[in-house]
């Protein structure tokens, strides 16, 4: 159990760390900066960990925008598309192989998972992390996740087109 | 009945009874001397034994014969199974070269493998993470296993390897990561690497020397993988090998089509991008380039040019020509000239927006200018769509019929290309596209194309893609299968449907036709939907967004309401 609880503390700190429309650029450490995520329901001892935290910019346009634009720039799009999936699973269904959290989505990113998912870990910031995972819950329509940003997407007007055999 | 007469190159010693490489023989032609499952017969087949790989990605791989042993490559994590065909397929055992589970977020299109082909007493295949292993035939031990590609590049290898003058012929995937496509000869003794030729880059590279001769201007020049790019993009320009080579023993010469180029998105490349969306002549001791023909310079689609060479020899305008027959992504089958690289005919085989023609006085098609991609723009009824009109799934040629069976598609797409940041090892596409189904609104066609009278024959509608490879045998029967699961024997004369069974799962996989130790006559395909098509049930994408697997997903949302996953071997004979 120590291991879900004893990082909570990080998490707090990192927590409050962020403000919402935070501009600055932070580099963040190195190591140790995973908040804490639980990728399991079950309890040993019936001792569930304290709940990992909100997202700081979760339901912050700015911060959707700017995961929306991140989650571009990086590719996260070339392999988990518009949030159907493709190379990576989908990220707009209810299943989350590694939990919906904000912080286990937040550590899916940094850290990597091993089937195939790449670690961003030397490429991306705390602040960007957290703007992508708001953006990245936002597809999924999480019931705190905000609107996801309108904006950009009124030029990707490739019609939906019926796949329907005739 | 045409003219047409095969004389080429058989190019191996297997007996006819067996299997030895995926496209049967180095000619590729998928084509069987076995007689005993005829167009009077083909409607009593019956299922004799099956095998579960325990898998539940997409099953392309063709099986091997060889001996009293089936062998079957599985998609990721490319286990090796070997198959006791007198004891109805009883395990032997497996092989397990462990790729490293990472490998699978750098395959573009689901995590599939090919096949496997036998030489000199070894089962030789390539791993996801851009291993090649070569394991004994007899016990299922290692006898060599050689890094190729690294993953970090974005590189990965599905590809079914060729073996021909002792030689191990591989090539990387990865056209959609941003990959500097290449083809690798290893020694199929000690898995050393003999040559490797880049398909982007200077001459050096390339291979390209005295004895390089294109037949047509614009591949003539100095460095030309270099100069026909924007500078350095060359590095990461694609023109990768995941498709099939062929090798004419007479000519001594092997086939290999390049990929795309990459980003997909044409702005960020101009200039025709050699030596990408071509075909090459090498020579297999050296790989010295003797030539190269492009099929889309500077291409605008996605159209790799990895489909099948298959060789064959016709009598052509009076005269006996060598030729390769190769069904493009682009929507035209070509007729070229092996020796030379000419191209002797092109013909549209599908439904074609993108160009009116192929120019023959160049060899360039003619493009439509709507057609053409242009940034922040949504440009509607693309066709053939990215998967082409044919993707890899590979056709057979009958000698008997003079006949070609394409199993294709009938897509198109809507596409709008935007710019793409490289990261390495992260895909660089810098497109967003829906497909969806062509005219007539089947997706998929079966269909028997005449290379002399340049027509189809007749023609066989799916709902879905046919994503399956093909077999024609002696008979006059092909066989193929669909991804709602029907394996379907056909008359190859008619098209006429013989037969057809439901397997487990949809199938993309190659149908082989093989002698067993009772000396019947035998069909085995694998099922187990997947692939780029199939991507929607393999990897349990979300309908909802038709961007999905590059764009695929859009025009197969109803495919998880006809089939799920699983991977099962299926073995047919007479009663």
């Amino acid at each position: 159990m120590r291991k879900f609880i004893r990082p909570l503390a990080c998490l707090a700190a990192l927590l409050a760390s962020c403000s919402k429309e935070a501009r600055q650029f932070r580099a963040g450490p190195a190591t140790g900066r995973a908040p804490a995520i639980a990728q399991s329901e079950l309890f040993p001892g019936l001792t569930a960990p304290p709940a990992s935290g909100p997202n700081p910019y979760e339901g912050n346009a700015h911060a959707l925008a700017e995961g929306r634009r991140l989650y571009r720039w990086f590719n996260c799009n070339g392999c988990h598309f518009n949030g159907g999936g493709g190379i990576g699973p989908p990220l707009m269904d209810d299943q989350w192989i590694y939990g919906s959290e904000p912080a286990n989505v937040f550590a899916t990113i940094v850290q990597g998972r091993p089937n195939g998912m790449p670690s961003f870990h030397q490429r991306l910031n705390d602040q960007q992390v957290w703007q992508i995972v708001a953006y990245v819950r936002s597809l999924g329509k999480l019931p705190d996740a905000g609107k996801p940003p309108q904006r950009a997407s009124e030029k990707s007007a490739a019609r939906d087109v019926k796949s329907d055999p005739e | 009945m045409t003219a047409a007469l095969l004389i080429g190159p058989a190019g191996s010693a297997a007996p006819e009874g067996e299997w030895h490489m995926a496209a049967k023989n180095h000619a590729n032609t998928r084509y069987s001397a076995l007689d005993q499952i005829t167009i009077e017969n083909a409607g009593r087949l019956q299922p004799a034994w099956t095998f579960s790989t325990g898998l539940v990605r997409g099953h392309e791989a063709a099986p091997l014969v060889v001996g009293g042993t089936m062998y079957v490559v599985t998609p990721y994590p490319n286990i090796l199974y070997a198959l006791d065909l007198a004891r109805n397929g009883a395990l032997k055992w497996k092989y397990e070269p462990k790729p490293t589970p990472s490998s699978q977020g750098v395959a573009c299109c689901d995590v599939v493998n090919r096949g496997a082909a036998y030489f000199d007493g070894k089962i030789i295949y390539n791993t996801l993470d851009a291993h090649t292993v070569a394991v004994d035939a007899k016990s299922g031990r290692e006898v060599w296993k050689t890094k190729v590609g690294d993953i970090n590049r974005g590189e990965s290898i599905t590809m079914a390897p060729l073996v021909a003058k002792g030689k191990v012929l591989v090539g990387n995937s990865g056209g959609e990561f941003g990959v500097r496509g290449w083809v690798k000869a290893l020694d199929a003794g000690s898995g050393s690497v003999a040559w490797t030729a880049y398909n982007t880059g200077p001459d050096r590279d390339v291979l390209i020397g005295p004895e390089f001769q294109p037949f047509y201007e614009s591949d003539r020049g100095e460095d030309l993988g270099v100069k026909t790019w924007p500078p350095e993009a060359w590095r990461i320009g694609g023109g990768t090998v995941w498709g099939w080579i062929s090798y004419d023993p007479e000519l001594d010469l092997l086939y290999h089509g390049t990929g795309n180029p990459g980003p997909w998105n044409p702005e960020q490349r101009p200039g025709d991008n050699k030596w990408t969306a071509g075909v090459f002549a090498r020579r297999p001791d050296t790989g010295a380039a003797r030539w190269f023909y492009q099929w889309s310079p500077h291409d605008l689609y996605d159209y790799d040019g990895i489909n099948e060479n298959i060789l064959v020899d016709l009598e052509w305008e009076g005269k006996p020509r060598k030729v390769i027959l190769h069904p493009e992504r682009n929507g035209y089958i070509y007729v070229l000239d092996r020796a030379t690289g000419e191209v002797l005919a092109a013909d549209p085989y599908a439904y074609i927006t993108t160009t009116t023609k192929i120019d023959l006085s160049t060899g360039r098609p003619v493009h439509v200018e709507a057609k053409k991609p242009k940034l922040g723009e949504v440009v509607r009824d693309i066709a053939p769509a990215a998967p082409g009109a044919k993707d890899w799934q590979p056709a057979a040629y009958s000698p008997r019929t003079g006949l070609l069976y394409l199993p294709h598609q009938n897509l198109r797409m809507d596409q709008e290309v935007m710019e793409a940041n490289y990261i390495a090892g992260t895909p660089f596409v810098g497109a967003e596209v829906r497909m969806y189904a062509g005219p007539g609104g089947h997706r998929g066609e079966f269909e028997a194309w005449d290379p002399i009278a340049r027509r189809e024959v007749w023609q066989i509608k799916e709902q879905f893609p046919v994503w399956s490879g093909t077999v024609v045998t002696a008979g006059d029967v092909a066989f193929y299968g669909t991804m709602d699961g029907w394996f379907k024997a056909v008359n190859a004369r008619s098209g006429e449907i013989l037969w057809e069974f439901k397997c487990g799962s949809g199938i993309i996989g190659q149908p082989i036709t093989y002698l067993g130790p009772d000396q019947r006559q035998y069909v085995a395909v694998l099922s187990g939907v997947g692939g780029w098509a199939g991507a929607v049930v393999a990897g349990q994408l979300d309908p909802r967004d038709g961007t999905g697997a590059l764009g695929f997903v859009n025009a197969m949302k109803d495919l998880p309401h006809h089939t799920a996953r699983g991977g099962m071997l299926y073995v047919f004979r007479l009663p």
